[in-house]
């Protein structure tokens, strides 16, 4: 019994291998991709593009729960200003769609975004100038989350801002670009947002093959971001910074500068979030303000929380299980979603700290504990060691 | 400044006095009120025939001749036309009042005061009227009025013939003016004839015109002056002209400097009347989060709550809407307070010293608060009622006035605040909680019952913000959302004002109040509220313990 549990566990250890989920990831995008494609409608294994856009949608959401989990797993930075990135990315994406509607418009104007014409402007504003090109979308899509980050950023670990005070802030953050963009005057459309868009990469967005691709893109994404944040939390400075998540007086004083690891992972974070937001847009058709709202980002903790913080594949397994309930949820019976949803809050944060990723290997733990007696590491929570900190 | 205020003084003075001697002056008005005689009924009832066959060109002298008319009758047939609920009977041509009731109207006979049956809409038809003849209505009631022994009623009539001059008004106001004993109609009785005087007099009248409207700051005064300086020639002006264009010019700019005194002054009232809002939500989180170092995210939900409890007392008990909200303050306390207990004992006791934890954990809890409502009330906004007391508002001159409920909630945050300081500075219970806050270990070994003091702590923040739910029920619509409107906000202002300190909370709370109202006029009040926010982030950054930091061994 003992050996049978260690070999699980091992193999839950060989989870948050690399190899593994990308792999996991790749059998179950190639599977949903040849369900779709060779299976005809009603068969009994045919996936629709409904579920197929559902799915994209929800490995956005993964990747940007791995965004959150980079940042409040391993570096102790709460943020709850995350969706903020995500609507950023969402918006380069958007302004660029928005020019690739050319004159089909409702207006037809073959240089003005609709909302433009209908506010009387005359002229594309300076900052869509080079909206229209791909290759500026796709540095926007990093430019603008990770200037956003960077400045944010560097202002707040450079003041030593932690802990609940810099949750606050980002929540702030993220209320005032939402107050911001609900303006006309912005230039981002207003309350209604950016839609209505027609193609991207002169691909129709109708057509159910884009759907596929953009699908098969996010899950290439979602694994690039996970290889990516593999690498930083395994490398040297992702020591670094989960030290300075654990102890950041004592890294100080060893002789880093933990405010430079922070804002580094803040930046790379943010990034993650808006490429998500960037890949998020077309499968979903629309970006508008309501995506920068503080109760979008908590809910981005969430995942991370549910899922397992401080594990990258919990916050994949998170994301989804959690939109996957929402999505049930809401079809079912809308009211009883945030009851859920708080619901899960209070009793993840009450009994479960590590999430689902901890559960199992949890069993385990105490199969082997019943076994074998206490001789099996008791490891303590690395948080808890954090939270102290917080505590002084 | 000074000269004003003392004058301010004087006026209530004399308007005292002139409030003792209202009973005899009633006695002299009602025998100048006009007698019902037979001669009167017969003009007016052969007046009022005419109506219902008269064009619209010739009702101005037909509502001309009937104002003259003294009759008891004359003003109530005039502001039924005014008000487009004069009609005639078509078989019989009868002037009747009528009021909608269901699918037919109600009638009343005008001239007899007897009550008809109801008709269709198509039995009747309407007397009608279009502007002009409106405006000619309204100062043939002006000038009746102002004979009328109320004072109010009086200063209404002046108001409105100084908005809409006639001929008429100024005969009635001149006649009037020497029997006027009331200060306050009586100056603005001068003020109308004094801009007559402007517009029409010889040059002389003018210049004493103009340097009598000197100290009024009606604006139909400015108004009139900026448009006769406007009419004056602007080049190769004569002596006279010149002359008076440089007095009026003087005039407008004193009047100017004076409206600006006042809009500033008046700034600084919205200004703290947001900053009392600001400060009742966020003064219960300075005990939950300043003193004890528990986030709870749920805090907009116990106001919330506490603008929910308003409402159902006064759907329980409708007929004391005047007392309803000193019923809700400690009902809503009370309810708050309990659900701020629950959570503690239910959720926070087991996060202590997990912030973060225990900031997710409670957004939970407010999710759930915010669906409870939804589900039990409906996810739509509910009315709450103000009370009279608390409409109306404190007019001091024509451009600068106070309405009662923002005056009353100013007074009461600061009531709240300071018993609030009392409780924690004064009793044992704020005793207990500074101890525990500073050294559980300590204070628990001193036999104190930390567990009971974190509950009954929070259980009074709580409470507190359930009684800034009821004050917010008057200023906003009481929905499911309200209390996350005010979390960021309250949280700001809390950390803002530096946390653990009350007083840096007060401060806090009343300097972002005039700021984000000292912002509006310029920037429009979305960009006010993202520069406020936008400031207090980089504040932040400068100094992350706030304005008033907490020095010593306790700060870190």
């Amino acid at each position: 019994m003992t050996i049978l549990s260690n070999v699980f566990q091992e193999k839950f250890k060989a989870l948050s291998n690399l190899h593994v989920v990308v792999s996991v990831l790749f059998l179950s995008t190639a599977y949903v991709t040849f369900c779709n494609l060779v299976f005809a409608d009603g068969a009994l294994l045919h996936v629709s593009d409904y579920t197929v856009s559902l799915l994209g949608k929800y490995l956005c959401y993964a990747l940007l729960a791995l965004a959150v989990d980079l940042v409040w797993g391993y570096c102790g930075v709460l943020s709850l200003g995350h969706g903020a990135f995500f609507t950023l990315g969402g918006y380069a994406m958007g302004m660029y769609l928005m020019r690739q509607i050319g004159d089909r418009g409702v207006y037809g104007n073959p240089d003005l975004p609709d909302f433009m014409v209908f506010l009387n402007w005359t002229e594309i504003p300076w900052f869509w100038a080079g909206s229209s090109s791909a290759i500026w979308m796709v540095v926007m899509v990093f430019l603008g989350p990770g200037l956003l980050a960077f400045i944010f950023g560097t202002l707040a670990f450079r003041s030593r801002v932690s802990g609940v005070y810099l949750s606050i802030m980002t929540q702030a953050m993220t209320y005032a670009l939402m107050l911001a963009f609900f303006r006309n005057e912005m230039g981002f459309g207003g309350n209604n947002g950016l839609t209505d868009f027609k193609e991207i990469f002169s691909f129709s967005l109708q057509n159910p093959s884009t759907k596929l691709a953009l699908f098969v893109a996010t899950a290439i994404a979602l694994a690039i971001g996970y290889a990516i944040s593999h690498f930083i939390v395994s490398s040297k400075m992702g020591r670094v910074i989960t030290a300075t998540r654990d102890a950041e007086s004592r890294v100080r004083f060893v002789g880093y500068k933990p405010e430079h690891y922070k804002v580094w992972i803040f930046v790379v974070s943010a990034m993650l979030a808006g490429l998500a937001g960037a890949l998020y847009v077309p499968q979903v058709g629309i970006i508008n303000p309501g995506e920068f709202s503080p109760l979008n980002s908590i809910e981005m903790v969430v995942w991370v929380a549910i899922g397992g913080r401080c594990t990258l594949y919990g916050a994949i397994i998170g994301a989804i299980v959690v939109s996957y309930a929402k999505t049930r949820f809401t079809a079912i019976m809308p009211e009883a979603w945030l009851f859920a949803l708080g619901g899960l809050f209070v009793l993840v944060t009450l009994l479960l700290p590590k999430g689902i990723a901890g559960l199992l290997p949890n069993i385990f733990d105490k199969l082997s504990m019943f076994n074998s007696g206490p001789t099996t590491s008791k490891e303590e929570a690395p948080y808890h060691v954090g939270s102290k900190k917080e505590l002084e | 400044m000074i000269r004003t205020h003392t004058r301010w003084v004087s006026w209530l003075f004399i308007c005292l006095i002139c409030l003792c001697k209202v009973p005899v002056y009633a006695q002299t008005a009602d025998v100048q009120t006009v007698q019902p005689s037979n001669e009167n009924d017969a003009a007016l009832y052969s007046l009022a025939a005419k109506l219902p066959s008269a064009k619209l060109n010739q009702m101005e002298s037909l509502v001309t001749e009937i104002s003259q008319v003294p009759h008891p009758k004359t003003r109530e047939i005039l502001s039924l036309v005014l008000n487009g609920d004069l009609y005639y009977i078509k078989s019989n041509r009868l002037l009747v009042a009528a009021i909608k009731v269901g699918k037919e109207y109600e009638l009343t006979d005008v001239l007899h005061d007897s009550e008809l049956a109801s008709v269709k809409k198509s039995k009747i038809r309407k007397v009608s009227t279009n502007n002009r003849l409106r405006g000619l209505i309204r100062s043939a009631i002006a000038v009746l009025d102002l004979n009328s022994p109320n004072k109010d009623v009086r200063l209404q009539a002046v108001k409105q013939l100084l908005d809409n001059p006639s001929t008429m008004g100024l005969d009635a106001i001149t006649l009037r003016l020497d029997k006027e004993e009331d200060p306050e109609v009586s100056e603005l009785m001068n003020v109308v004839l004094s801009l007559n005087q402007l517009k029409t007099g010889e040059h002389q009248a003018k210049l004493v015109a103009v340097s009598d409207l000197e100290s009024s700051l009606q604006p139909e005064v400015r108004n009139t002056m900026v448009n006769i300086l406007r009419e004056l020639p602007q080049s190769q002006r004569n002596a006279q002209e010149a002359e008076l264009a440089a007095a009026l010019n003087e005039v407008i700019k004193n009047i100017d400097a004076k409206r600006s005194r006042y809009g500033f002054i008046e700034n600084v009232f919205f200004g703290l009347s947001l900053g009392s809002v600001l400060l009742l939500a966020a003064i219960g989180l300075a005990i939950t989060f300043g003193v004890m170092g528990v986030i709870n995210m749920a805090h907009g939900e116990m106001i919330m709550l506490g603008a929910y409890t308003t409402y159902v007392i006064q759907i329980t008990f409708p007929s004391l809407i005047e007392y309803s909200l000193l019923m809700a303050i400690p009902a809503a306390f009370l309810v708050s307070g309990f659900v701020g207990v629950l959570i503690e004992r239910g959720v926070i006791r087991f996060l202590k010293g997990r912030p973060l934890e225990t900031l997710l954990a409670t957004f939970g809890v407010s999710l759930i608060l915010q669906q409870l409502v939804r589900t039990v009330f409906s996810p739509l906004n509910r009315q709450v009622q103000a009370p009279e007391w608390m409409t109306g508002s404190w007019v001091i001159n024509p451009v600068f006035s106070l309405t009662y409920n923002r005056l009353y909630i100013i007074i009461f945050s600061l009531v709240v605040f300071f018993t609030l300081m009392l409780i924690l500075k004064k009793s044992s219970l704020g005793l207990h909680v500074r101890a525990v806050s500073q050294n559980r270990d300590m204070a628990r070994a001193l036999s104190i019952k930390s567990d009971w003091v974190d509950a009954a702590t929070f259980g009074l923040g709580s409470g507190i913000a359930g009684v800034a739910g009821v004050v917010l029920s008057q200023l906003t619509n009481v929905g499911p959302n309200l209390g996350q409107a005010y979390i960021i906000d309250s949280f700001l202002v809390v950390v803002f004002g530096g946390v653990g300190n009350l007083w840096g909370t007060l401060v806090a709370a009343m300097s972002l109040g005039t700021i984000n109202k000292f912002l509006e006029p310029i920037t429009g009040s979305v960009l006010a509220n993202i520069i406020v926010l936008v400031g207090l982030v980089l504040f932040i950054q400068k100094r992350p313990k706030g304005l008033f930091p907490q020095k010593g061994r306790s700060a870190d």
